[in-house]
């Protein structure tokens, strides 16, 4: 073996020792505990940095849970009351239960039902629209359909529908994060509680003016005359500036409600068709032959 | 080399086609919409109920804190409902809808055309009237004029700037005042003058006006105290800020106010309005306004009540042309696109501009290319591309450092932009989202 090649070996290794003893003492001496409890928490949650429990990112989340030693007010609405349970036990607390939620989108104002006035053809935005404008309809509550909603969702869950110039939500992919709740001007999206098969009964309007205006400015704007708190039976619905609200933790789906709207504001999601309206048709069809 | 203020600014096409037209008074509208937020600051609180009777001047909507003002009847009549009407944005806003029957004045109204001469009021007194008479700044921002007058405690005025620049091309209701009622405003000016406790008063006139430097000049040798200067022709120099560094050479510190240079600016309609208001006791609930437009039959200068109905002042300058594209309140640098002509005239309507399909719509938008000439024109020496691609990703920390608040809106950024990229608007959005997290701070 060569002199040199001898010497090299020596020298790095006497270099590679020296450095390790000084990073253990640095090591040593800098060292910051960290609970390893965050570590476990921020396993136990889904990673999607969301943001949806109110905090940067699923480490802030489980540092914030882990400081705090408790879960009042944290929940994270991707992960569920699954994953909240394993965060508990992780943390040897108690795990609040909460139903699961999903987005709604609450105006119906195709183009059919809401005629365009005007012509905006400033930023494509919704947050800029609003700033400046009403909208190109007349009714200044209603969906401005830029997007907003659907560009800030991290789970595919929300899309435009180009015929009807609204947004849809997919209720399968939605985790009730609350980022388009955030992101839309007209505070038009509302988190509701989920039912069986994704049923849903809702008022799809948010005009507060008087029945006159809101009717002239879209035919199924919410006119607010109380037909539906009239027939409800689980005191489910409320009436406020001129406009009915549907409470998803009271309402039974019973479906009473929809019939009684006399412009068809209220929505129903996802209900198999009316069997007796089929029978009808059927029974019609013959005698109009 | 005459006077102007020192970062960019651009130089559009004056295109001043009512410079020669004098103020025409416009028929009574049949119904008048006053809106009760006019001004900057709190809306008004209304006093009438429907069904009451008022007269012209007299108050219906009352001041509701420091930085609001009175609104005073523009027409006598009935009350026929308190609403909701359309405003400038398409908002449906609270106002007081009159039906008009007649044309009754308030008895203490002086309407002669006589020039009162002698001052008998003290400062307390002509602010307390400016107050009363519900006087906003009327180049357009709608800023309490008494607020202004009353400095906080520990700065002191020593400088009135009064505003004649009109840099906004198209307009020219400043213009035409500037000739028609010359000795009013300097009138007005000596009570601003003495309501602020102050010796010096200069007046700003571009040099597109040399007619109306003439007259003011030769009239301000007969007030003490009084001077005009002419500026250079260059946009925005009838911003406060542009025009207290074009006169007096003084900065005024980022997100201070003027008074902080010991200056004090109001508008040329705002002294005549002074004037009528201490003088004629006579409120503010009439304006002079432009209608104008390339294609319009007859541009002109009207002086209108507040709450007559845009179209009537269309119709009265030769009707609406056929293509047109767009109708502007404002003129066409920082004005606002109407979207129904029902929309009312209000106190800071200082124009009505038409535009031609031709001109009247948004070019598609390009990439930056990093030219610069944002940067160049920025009167207010902020970065605009750079703002608009923080506004554009919501980084509103970073925004605030890069001093967004400090735009002023003028839009010489997307003016002068040859890539047509909307920087003033995403501009705007960051000021409002900067603008709201600042005053959740405190």
């Amino acid at each position: 073996m060569s002199e040199p090649l001898l010497y090299t070996v020596i020298i790095l290794s006497a270099i590679g020792i020296a450095a390790a003893i000084i990073l253990y003492l640095v090591a040593r001496k800098f060292h910051v505990y960290e609970d390893p409890r965050i570590d476990q928490v921020e396993e136990a949650l889904p990673a999607a940095n969301c943001g949806g429990c109110g905090y940067a990112g699923c480490r802030a989340f489980a540092e914030a849970i882990v400081k705090d030693n408790s879960l009042d007010d944290k929940y994270c609405p991707v992960g569920g009351n699954e994953v909240m349970e394993k965060v508990a036990s992780i943390m040897g607390l108690e795990a609040e239960q909460k139903a699961p939620r999903t987005a709604v989108v609450r105006c119906n104002g195709t183009c059919e039902h809401r005629p365009q006035t005007h012509n905006y053809e400033g930023v494509q935005t919704c947050a800029i629209a609003a700033l400046n404008y009403s909208g190109e309809t007349d009714c200044q509550y209603g969906c401005l359909g830029f997007g907003d909603c659907c560009t800030v969702c991290d789970f595919d869950a929300i899309h435009m529908n180009p015929e009807t110039g609204l947004p849809e939500v997919i209720d399968e992919n939605c985790v009730a994060c609350g980022a388009c709740v955030e992101a839309c001007p007209r505070d038009l999206i509302e988190l509701r509680k989920v039912m069986p098969k994704y049923r849903k009964v809702y008022v799809a309007c948010r005009n507060m003016d008087k029945g006159g205006p809101a009717r002239k400015a879209c035919k199924v704007a919410c006119i607010g005359c109380g037909k539906c708190e009239e027939v409800c039976k689980f005191d489910a619905i409320t009436i406020s500036n001129n406009l009915a609200f549907i409470d998803s933790d009271k309402c039974k789906l019973c479906r009473k409600c929809a019939p009684v709207c006399p412009t068809n504001a209220i929505i129903e999601e996802n209900f198999p068709p009316p069997k007796k309206k089929q029978a009808e048709e059927k029974e019609s069809k013959p005698a109009e032959a | 080399m005459l006077k102007t203020f020192k970062y960019g600014g651009v130089h559009p096409a004056e295109n001043k086609l009512s410079a020669g037209k004098a103020i025409e008074q416009l028929p009574l509208p049949k119904k008048a919409a006053v809106l009760v937020s006019q001004h900057i600051g709190a809306p008004s609180k209304v006093v009438v109920a429907k069904g009451d009777t008022v007269k012209v001047g007299q108050v219906i909507a009352q001041s509701a804190g420091f930085v609001s003002t009175n609104i005073h009847a523009p027409v006598s009549g009935k009350v026929l409902k308190i609403d909701t009407v359309t405003d400038n944005s398409g908002y449906k806003k609270e106002a007081v809808v009159i039906n008009v029957d007649g044309d009754e004045w308030l008895d203490e109204i002086d309407r002669s055309d006589t020039l009162e001469t002698s001052i008998n009021l003290d400062a307390k007194e002509i602010t307390d009237k400016i107050l009363q008479s519900g006087i906003v700044g009327l180049g357009g921002a709608t800023f309490p004029t008494h607020v202004k007058l009353m400095p906080p405690s520990g700065m002191k005025a020593n400088i009135l700037l009064i505003n004649g620049v009109e840099c906004e091309p198209f307009l020219t209701s400043d213009h035409r005042l500037m000739l028609e009622k010359g000795e009013e405003i300097l009138m007005g000016t000596q009570l601003l003058m003495k309501a602020l406790k102050v010796k010096k008063a200069v007046i700003g006139i571009e040099r597109n006006k040399p007619d109306a430097i003439k007259h003011l000049s030769k009239l301000a040798t007969k007030h003490e105290g009084i001077s005009v200067c002419p500026l250079k022709v260059k946009y925005p120099q009838g911003g406060e800020k542009q025009l207290i560094k074009a006169v007096t050479g003084r900065e005024v510190p980022s997100g201070a106010l003027p008074i902080s240079v010991g200056a004090v600016v109001n508008n040329v309609g705002t002294a005549f309005a002074v004037y009528e208001a201490v003088m004629k006791n006579k409120p503010l609930f009439e304006r002079i306004v432009t209608v104008t437009g390339k294609n319009i039959e007859k541009p002109s200068n009207f002086r209108v009540r507040i709450g007559t109905p845009v179209n009537e002042l269309i119709e009265a300058a030769g009707g609406l042309p056929e293509d047109t594209a767009r109708i502007i309140s404002g003129g066409p640098m920082m004005g606002k696109a109407i979207p129904t002509t029902d929309v009312p005239v209000t106190k800071g309507t200082s124009g009505i501009l038409i535009i031609s399909e031709e001109a009247g719509h948004r070019k598609p938008v390009e990439n930056c290319i990093r030219c610069g000439r944002c940067v160049q024109v920025c009167p207010m020496g902020l970065e605009p591309y750079l703002l608009m691609t923080l506004s554009e990703n919501k980084k509103w920390g970073k925004a605030e450092t890069e001093k967004v608040m400090d735009c002023i809106e003028c839009g010489s950024c997307s003016y002068t932009c040859p890539a047509n990229r909307p920087l003033l608007d995403y501009i705007r959005y960051g000021k409002t989202s900067v603008g709201q997290i600042i005053r959740s701070r405190k």
